[in-house]
């Protein structure tokens, strides 16, 4: 363990001092760690899931709270949490599915004998009852309206396999875990792969002759684009040079290089040329359950421009920029202020800074956020590596995310505890 | 091309290795081996003093972590148990791949006794980092490193690497925004090298001396006064072995560094590396610890910010600025103003004000309590109705109700103010008593600071219960605390290190002074002044002719202002010299050019004598008689040239047709008055006729009424010439 401790020191420091750019790359990176925690943590033969939700969760706390604004961070932890409750669950299934049906009122017995709170016998019926189908949406949405019956399945799922455990004890041990990593491989392998996955969509969008607007730069983008003009698609970009770290005169060279016919332009151009657009295409930071967007700064006057003059505005998005919570959540972190050194030389306004003549306190104040809010109703079509979706399926997707994400881990943090309690049974034993 | 491509690339991956090989070090000099921060630092070391509510060392150490130092050397003195033990205690002492190691020592006095000592340790192996404990900086390491190891590949004598920053001096107090005095330092343009390094140039003198043999050897070189020295050092081993041959090495700056610059036998050379974007600075006396609080609070030294450095989650960003943690207290009516930091589970009562202001842990304030730009630290008490402006209050103070603070004020660990009791701008009050005797001598500053220090401490600690019913009046009624005398001499500097801004009239006196020495630089034929700048004056006019309809709104008001002002010295008997000072206090804020107030009073006694009850021509007269003789000084305080003169005359015209028309018939009559009192010499009476001679007739009303008297004039200076 001394091991997986010091890597994850490494990357809270990252994190902290804001060495990692990037969502990707912080997703990417956090989710190699997480394996990395899963492979050294060591499974009790009881309960492993639980164990490892455990250790996966102690890490993730410290991660989030390193960077609360790189939602990345969150958004894989409760992936990997998902991800293990689901491998958890199949192995579960299958297991259950070799046993008679006499298992219930073994089950029940097995609580018992763990001087558990006992469950009332329609819980259990419940439980197993959902146990036993496999892992669908169709699950997911059936268990909506009894809430309290999500835990549950978890708890029920973690009992019956201590249970089923008695069975084929050795090989179970391993395979879980052994699952877990395979399942988290895949999603790393995901996340590699957003790019492509998104840019493969590029030519249904972009059509010939068609002039793009974009706004600092994003990589998604810049795939999105070169894949359309792979696709032998001859369009124009206009780039806008986002200040003020002028990300878009990145983005311009590397499109030039390409072989895109390229326009830079101003942030504050961006009114006066939207109507020659056909259609913005933007990265963003991270998209909200409702389906708002958390950008670069700038990209809410973009989107205000572009509907003033109803040009499409269109959002690429890697799944794993999909974040259960809501923009007005407490634990939600909008904006980080940036140094204003990016704004202006230090120097030339050294003598507007200095304290010691006149009142005393700081006359000029530059602040420099990093991101816009821009809400749904701006947003015409988010492209996320699933497919093309408009604002209110994704508002929709996440109810069905949220629930499949189950509740310990939507509030993840500060109710922890809460829902253990209510879950009741063995999270709160391990 | 090829080739040399790849020998270059070699020579990279080679110096990778050499750094892979030597992992880079860092020495940390947690002493200042100054009293500045006195009295504060007799209990705690300066580098433990909370910044933004965080030990200045942990910015330190966090900067020297993120910029890949992997070994760092703290060196502690002065309070070296209470460093050693927050090292260990605190997340520093278990990273991984950096390493935090105390050399401990009881008898250095001085930065240089700290390298020696280091130097006899062995433990430095290759370049290093060298700054102090109290150093605030986000620059990346990288490109510094690089230059200083290219430039030892080709000269092995390049021992030294400078980190510099771009930052303006005041033109009026000669000091850098952090306090420090004007520093002039000549650099080689092209190879970086640094020729000359002045931080006590003589302004009285208003020049600066440079060896005639640097400019023989070196092409061009610029003389910089905007440059700031970050005191952030990239140094090579020799430098270590320098302090110990020339073991009367004490400080950083003034020895070293000039002794190298002035030395040319070895021909050992420092060269500098100016930092643009990043931020750097150092906390030298308490002007500093404002500002870059100040700094740090408007993120200048992002990543190393309040929110990012304790984690997002404790505490949060609002808007303007305002740093609150997550368990504040806070009276719904109570106002956080801008660019404020409140700390951990501290109480805000009702109706209190708090602005641009540091706030630490677990304090309690009252209400109707006022905060300005004051820095408090943690577990203070401030009860209701207390007033703070610009004071630094340490831990576990407690301020009972009414308590006021002027602007400066330095309240040391566990002070008692009492109650309505007023501490006085500047004062430093500490539980502990002064040292008896500071000598102004700086090598004996040293020496008391560090061999003193502890053991007094714990001497007077027994002695504060027994002294209590003696300081208990020094505070006001239950106050503890004694409240330090000001050193003779220090008295006047006082105000320029303070956390306070510097006062109005302080700047008014600078500016007389300095215009002053220009005059004199100016006859002497000098035009140049000593900071370079352009005479103020010159500019004002400049700009005035810009925007005419601006200024003439603005010289209404500051007309108006001049009147009061000069109306209240009138009836409460201000002395002349104050007046003065107020009305160049006014031409400051208003931007205006003595020309104008010179006009303005005028103005004003002219007005005054005119309201003043008088029942015919020749009482007025004697009205205006009688106030420009009292006042005749003030006047003359503003009457430098010719042109100024003319423009009395011109004002006086002015009223005559307008405001004051009871003067019109009095005119030659005040004219020879205010020749009599030498407020106008001859020459601008007679310049003000010539150019009148071409004037409408209307315009000439006054001219040829005073005719006889201009007359008089000509024919004596006819009479003069004659002789």
């Amino acid at each position: 363990m001394p091991d997986t401790q010091a890597l994850v020191n490494d990357f809270l420091n990252k994190l902290k001092k804001r060495k990692i750019e990037g969502s990707q790359a912080t997703a990417k990176q956090t989710a190699e760690l997480l394996r990395s925690v899963i492979s050294q943590t060591r499974v009790p033969y009881t309960n492993q899931a639980a164990a490892l939700i455990q250790s996966v969760k102690a890490v993730g706390e410290g991660l989030i709270a390193a960077n609360p604004v790189e939602l990345a961070v969150g958004n894989v932890v409760r992936r990997v949490l998902h991800i293990i409750r689901e491998e958890d669950l199949s192995l579960t299934t299958a297991a259950m599915a070799g046993l008679n049906l006499s298992a219930v009122s073994d089950d029940e017995d097995d609580v018992d004998g763990d001087n558990q709170p006992v469950l009332s016998a329609a819980a259990i019926a419940a439980a197993s009852r959902s146990t036993l189908r496999p892992p669908s949406l169709q699950t997911l949405l059936e268990d909506v309206p009894d809430s309290a019956a999500v835990p549950h399945t978890s708890s029920s799922g973690g009992d019956s396999e201590g249970k089923s455990k008695s069975a084929d004890k050795s090989s179970r041990s391993r395979k879980l875990k052994h699952d877990v990593i395979e399942a988290v491989n895949e999603l790393i392998q995901d996340i590699n792969t957003c790019h492509e996955q998104i840019a493969e969509q590029a030519v249904e969008h972009i059509h010939q002759n068609e002039v793009i607007l974009t706004l600092g730069s994003s990589r998604t983008v810049l795939e999105f684009l070169c894949a359309a003009k792979e696709k032998k698609r001859s369009f124009r970009v206009f780039v806008a040079e986002g200040a003020p770290r002028y990300q878009g005169h990145l983005l311009a060279k590397e499109l030039v290089t390409r072989g895109l016919q390229t326009t830079l332009i101003t942030d504050s151009a961006i009114f006066a040329m939207i109507s020659r657009v056909n259609m913005v295409i933007v990265g963003a930071h991270a998209v909200m359950a409702n389906g708002g967007v958390i950008a670069p700064v700038g990209l809410n006057m973009v989107a205000l421009a572009a509907q003033k003059h109803a040009v499409p505005f269109v959002v690429l998005a890697g799944s794993h920029k999909l974040c259960p919570l809501y923009p007005h959540h407490p634990e939600v972190l909008l904006n980080e202020l940036r140094s204003p050194s990016e704004l202006l030389d230090f120097g030339e306004f050294s003598d507007c800074l200095d304290f010691g003549s006149g009142i005393g306190a700081p006359l000029l104040h530059v602040v420099n956020p990093t991101f816009d809010y821009v809400p749904p109703k701006l947003v015409s079509l988010f492209i996320t590596d699933t497919g093309g979706h408009n604002p209110s399926y994704i508002a929709e997707i996440y109810q069905l995310f949220v629930m499949s994400l189950r509740g310990e881990d939507m509030k993840f943090k500060s109710e922890i505890m809460k829902t253990n309690c209510i879950a009741g049974g063995n999270l709160v034993k391990s | 091309m090829g080739a040399q491509k790849k020998s270059a690339t070699a020579r990279v991956s080679e110096d990778q290795e050499e750094l892979a090989r030597n992992p880079l070090q860092a020495i940390l000099l947690a002493d200042s081996f100054a009293t500045t921060f006195r009295p504060i630092t007799l209990e705690r070391p300066k580098v433990l003093l909370p910044l933004v509510n965080i030990p200045m060392i942990d910015y330190t150490l966090a900067w020297l972590e993120s910029a890949g130092v992997e070994e760092v050397f703290v060196f502690c003195c002065a309070h070296s148990k209470q460093v050693i033990d927050y090292l260990e205690s605190s997340r520093w002492s278990s990273q991984p791949n950096f390493s935090v190691t105390t050399i401990e020592s009881h008898n250095s006095i001085s930065a240089g006794d700290a390298l020696r000592l280091i130097y006899e340790r062995n433990v430095i192996h290759g370049d290093f980092v060298l700054i102090s404990g109290d150093t605030v900086s986000n620059m990346s390491l990288t490109q510094v490193l690089q230059e200083h190891k290219e430039r030892r590949k080709k000269d092995a004598n390049a021992i030294m690497t400078m980190v510099v920053k771009k930052s303006k001096p005041s033109p009026i107090t000669q000091q850098s925004r952090l306090g420090t005095d004007e520093l002039f330092m000549a650099i080689n343009p092209v190879t970086k090298q640094l020729l000359c390094y002045e931080d006590k140039a003589e302004h009285s003198k208003g020049f600066i001396s440079l060896d005639k043999t640097l400019i023989a050897d070196n092409p061009s070189i610029i003389l910089h006064n905007d440059k700031q020295d970050c005191y952030i050092d990239v140094c090579s081993q020799e430098v270590l072995s320098l302090f110990t041959d020339n073991f009367d090495y004490q400080h950083l700056r003034r020895h070293f560094v000039k002794g190298l610059l002035v030395d040319d036998i070895m021909g050992y050379k420092i060269f500098t590396h100016e930092i643009h974007s990043s931020y750097a600075a150092r906390i030298d006396n308490f002007r500093s610890y404002d500002t870059i609080s100040k700094d740090i609070i408007q993120r200048w030294t992002y990543p190393f910010v309040p929110d990012i450095l304790c984690g997002s989650s404790a505490i949060k960003v609002e808007r303007q600025g305002t740093y609150r943690a997550s368990d504040v207290t806070l009276s719904r009516s109570a106002h956080i103003g801008s660019f404020t930091f409140i700390g951990q589970g501290t109480k805000i009562g009702n109706d209190t004000k708090i602005s641009h202001s540091v706030v630490g842990e677990g304090c309690t304030i009252g209400s109707n309590v006022t905060i300005e730009g004051s820095y408090i630290w943690n577990n203070v008490t401030i009860e209701d109705g207390c007033q703070l402006r610009h004071a630094i209050v340490c831990d576990g103070v407690i301020m009972k109700s009414g308590a006021v603070l002027q602007p400066g004020v330095i309240l040391s660990f566990k002070v008692v103010v009492g109650q309505q009791f007023v501490v006085p701008a500047y004062s430093k009050v500490s539980l502990l008593q002064q040292p008896t005797q500071q000598d102004s001598d700086e090598e004996l500053e040293y020496a008391d600071n560090t061999s003193g220090t502890g053991e007094l401490r714990y001497k007077l600690n027994g002695d504060i219960a027994a002294d209590l019913s003696e300081t208990a009046y020094e505070l006001g009624t239950g106050g503890v605390g004694y409240i330090w005398s000001v050193f003779e001499g220090a008295q006047d500097e006082e105000w320029k290190h303070s956390v306070a801004p510097i006062p109005k009239d302080k700047l008014v006196k600078l500016m007389l002074d300095k215009d002053e020495d220009e005059e004199q630089l100016t006859q002497d034929g000098n035009v140049l002044s000593a900071s370079g700048e352009l005479k103020a004056d010159s500019d004002d006019n400049g700009s005035e002719d810009d925007d005419n309809a601006d200024s003439r709104d603005d010289y209404g008001f500051f007309e108006k202002e001049v009147e009061a002002t000069f109306l209240r010295a009138v009836h409460e008997n201000v002395k002349v010299d104050h007046a003065v000072l107020e009305v160049n206090a006014l031409r400051l804020s208003y931007n205006m050019a003595s020309v104008d107030c010179a006009g303005a009073i005028f103005y004003s006694m002219m007005k005054l004598a005119v309201e003043s009850p008088h029942h015919s021509a020749s009482e007025l007269h004697r009205n205006a008689a009688d106030i420009i003789t009292k006042w005749v000084k003030l006047l003359k305080s503003f009457l430098h040239d010719i042109d100024e003169e003319i423009e009395v005359i011109l004002k006086f015209e002015e009223m005559c047709l307008e405001s004051a028309k009871e003067f019109a018939a009095l005119f030659p009559q005040v004219l020879h008055l205010l020749y009599d009192k030498e407020i106008l010499q001859e020459d601008a009476i007679l310049r003000w006729a010539d150019e009148k001679e071409g004037a409408d007739e209307s315009d000439k009303v006054f001219l040829k009424s005073s005719e006889k008297f201009v007359q008089w004039l000509k024919e004596a200076e006819e009479e003069d010439e004659d002789d």
